[in-house]
């Protein structure tokens, strides 16, 4: 079974999953994903910057319907939680939540990094994509 | 100088067998008929559409005058764009008579939006996060943790939205609902039920415009338009389709397209007898009351719990049923707003007439991708 990333230069999965982001060198500002230019200050001294894998649930909600596309999840819709994680002192990343139950979310929870299959392609390759899964309890 | 609104002219909301583009022509002609102008007096055109084509086909239907017309799409702020072009042209010299007009007509169910029209890769999109519904979702989400805003009072806003709609003959929905029906209505995106949303829609609304000299001689009840300012996004602020938000936190574009036009008009939240604020879902109604100075955050639980946001309260807000009960044609929705504070400050709001004669009136749209108008009416 091969595996391919959604995209490239988003994130890495080796030697564990990280996000890829960037750090203006002028400001210090981190901006995901990584852009060309920093939003703060203007200036286009942004370089890579990788994202600690773990932080806290800053809001969330649940895709409860199937979305239009350009979605390609799974050909049976399957609800799926989305979130933003506070990485703290970095910057607040969106992504896919692994869970879909609202008794396992509430802010400030921590998260931590994984990867998930978003779908599968025609060739038979699983398409990863990036995720946040409940660590700790309350 | 000033600005000021002579005609009005709406082709109803919903859903129709008409084009936006009829629609559009619809509504311009009635706003012409309540100015008592001719299309062929009219100096210049901004119109605005999202998803049902260029404005500026009209004048085939409305007359080959020559006159200047310009297309206007801005997101959800496109209505809002052509009337702040408008006046920015009476002001700027280039006509003493125009119309800015507004429609749109979109597909059922959320909106679908492009990521490389964002500026964002394919994978945002195929991985379910470029959907509308879940940033508004999410901004209400943590809003409601920090400034204890119930799921009753998410409730209470849309069931006014139901409400005032049902006295509205121009609205979507006009059957009331209750409380506890919208509670119960499943959830979509949680912490938001299904009757808590709008949904994109159908509908036409046009302006005309004119220099206040000129109103004079027109109508014996002009509507001034003391402001009307437009802002996008600064640094820090929480948008739709952010695949990441900076650590350091900011103040959305609504406050500072409310802040802007309520000091170029020289008058403050406190002076205004009612407000249209864009209410995509019940908590956007919510946090816009604070996000535009109308209250602090968390004061919306007792305004919204006292019916002190109702029409006949201290504020009576979104009095023609809001996006709510309107659905959101995109070219149209801000424009709405603006019909329906000119409707109530000349006293022509039938059975949703705010009472005491109100004097100054409110709008706010706001929307994706981070961009906020706002007007202050006055008579
Ligand atoms: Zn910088």
């Amino acid at each position: 079974m091969t595996s391919r990333p959604i995209a490239d230069g988003v994130f890495t999965d080796a030697p564990v999953p990280r996000l890829l982001a960037g750090r203006c060198e002028a400001c210090e500002v981190v901006t995901f994903p990584r852009q060309g230019g920093c939003p703060r200050c203007t200036r286009r001294s942004v370089v890579d910057h990788w994202l600690p894998p773990a932080g806290v649930l800053w809001s969330w909600t649940i895709q409860r319907f199937a979305p239009k596309a350009p979605y390609r999840g799974p050909a049976e819709f399957v609800p799926y939680g989305v979130g933003y994680v506070e990485l703290p002192g970095e910057c607040i990343v969106e992504g896919r939540l692994t869970t879909a139950d609202p008794d396992e979310l509430w802010i400030g929870r921590p998260m931590e990094l994984t990867l998930v299959v978003n779908h599968v392609d025609g060739d038979g390759a699983d398409v990863m994509t990036y995720a946040f899964a409940p660590s700790g309890t309350r | 100088m000033s600005v000021s609104i002579v005609g009005i002219g709406m082709h109803p909301f919903g859903r129709h067998g008409l084009t936006g583009k009829e629609q559009g022509v619809v509504a311009v002609s009635r706003a012409l008929h309540d100015a008592g102008v001719t299309w062929d007096q009219v100096q210049f055109a901004f119109g605005g559409s999202d998803a049902a084509g260029n404005p500026d086909t009209m004048v085939s239907d409305l007359g080959l005058t020559g006159l200047s017309f310009v297309n206007v799409r801005n997101g959800c702020a496109t209505g809002g764009s052509a009337i702040t072009l408008g006046v920015q042209a009476i002001l700027a010299g280039a006509g003493d008579i125009g119309v800015v007009v507004g429609y749109d007509k979109h597909p059922p169910g959320a909106f679908n939006a492009r990521p490389s029209e964002y500026s964002l890769g394919d994978w945002y999109g195929e991985s379910g996060l470029m959907l509308t519904t879940q940033f508004f979702a999410m901004k209400i989400q943590r809003y409601a943790d920090h400034h204890g805003i119930s799921a009753s009072t998410l409730a209470k806003v849309a069931e006014k939205a139901f409400a005032n709609g049902a006295l509205n003959n121009n609205a979507w929905r006009r059957s009331p609902l209750t409380e506890q029906e919208i509670l119960a209505s499943p959830m979509v995106s949680d912490p938001l039920t299904k009757y808590m949303w709008c949904s994109p829609g159908e509908g036409a609304v046009a302006l005309v415009i004119c220099r206040d000299e000129v109103a004079r001689r027109l109508t014996t009840k002009p509507i001034r338009i003391g402001a009307v300012r437009l802002r996008s996004r600064r640094f820090g602020s929480f948008e739709v389709f952010s695949p990441g938000l900076s650590a350091e936190r900011g103040v959305s574009p609504s406050v500072d397209a409310a802040r802007a036009t309520f000091e170029a008009a020289g008058v403050g939240p406190e002076d205004m007898d009612l407000a249209q604020l864009q209410d995509t879902e019940a908590g956007a109604e919510v946090m816009h009351l604070a996000e535009t100075g109308f209250c602090s955050d968390g004061d919306q639980e007792r305004l919204v719990q006292d019916g002190e946001t109702r029409i006949g309260g201290r504020l009576p807000v979104n009095t023609d049923g809001g996006c709510i009960a309107n659905g959101e044609p995109i070219g149209a929705s801000g424009l709405r707003q603006v019909y329906e504070n000119v409707l109530q400050l000349r006293g022509d709001a039938g059975p949703r007439q705010v009472p005491g004669h109100p004097r100054a009136a409110f709008t706010h749209v706001y929307g994706a991708p981070g961009i906020s108008a706002c007007t202050v009416l006055t008579r």
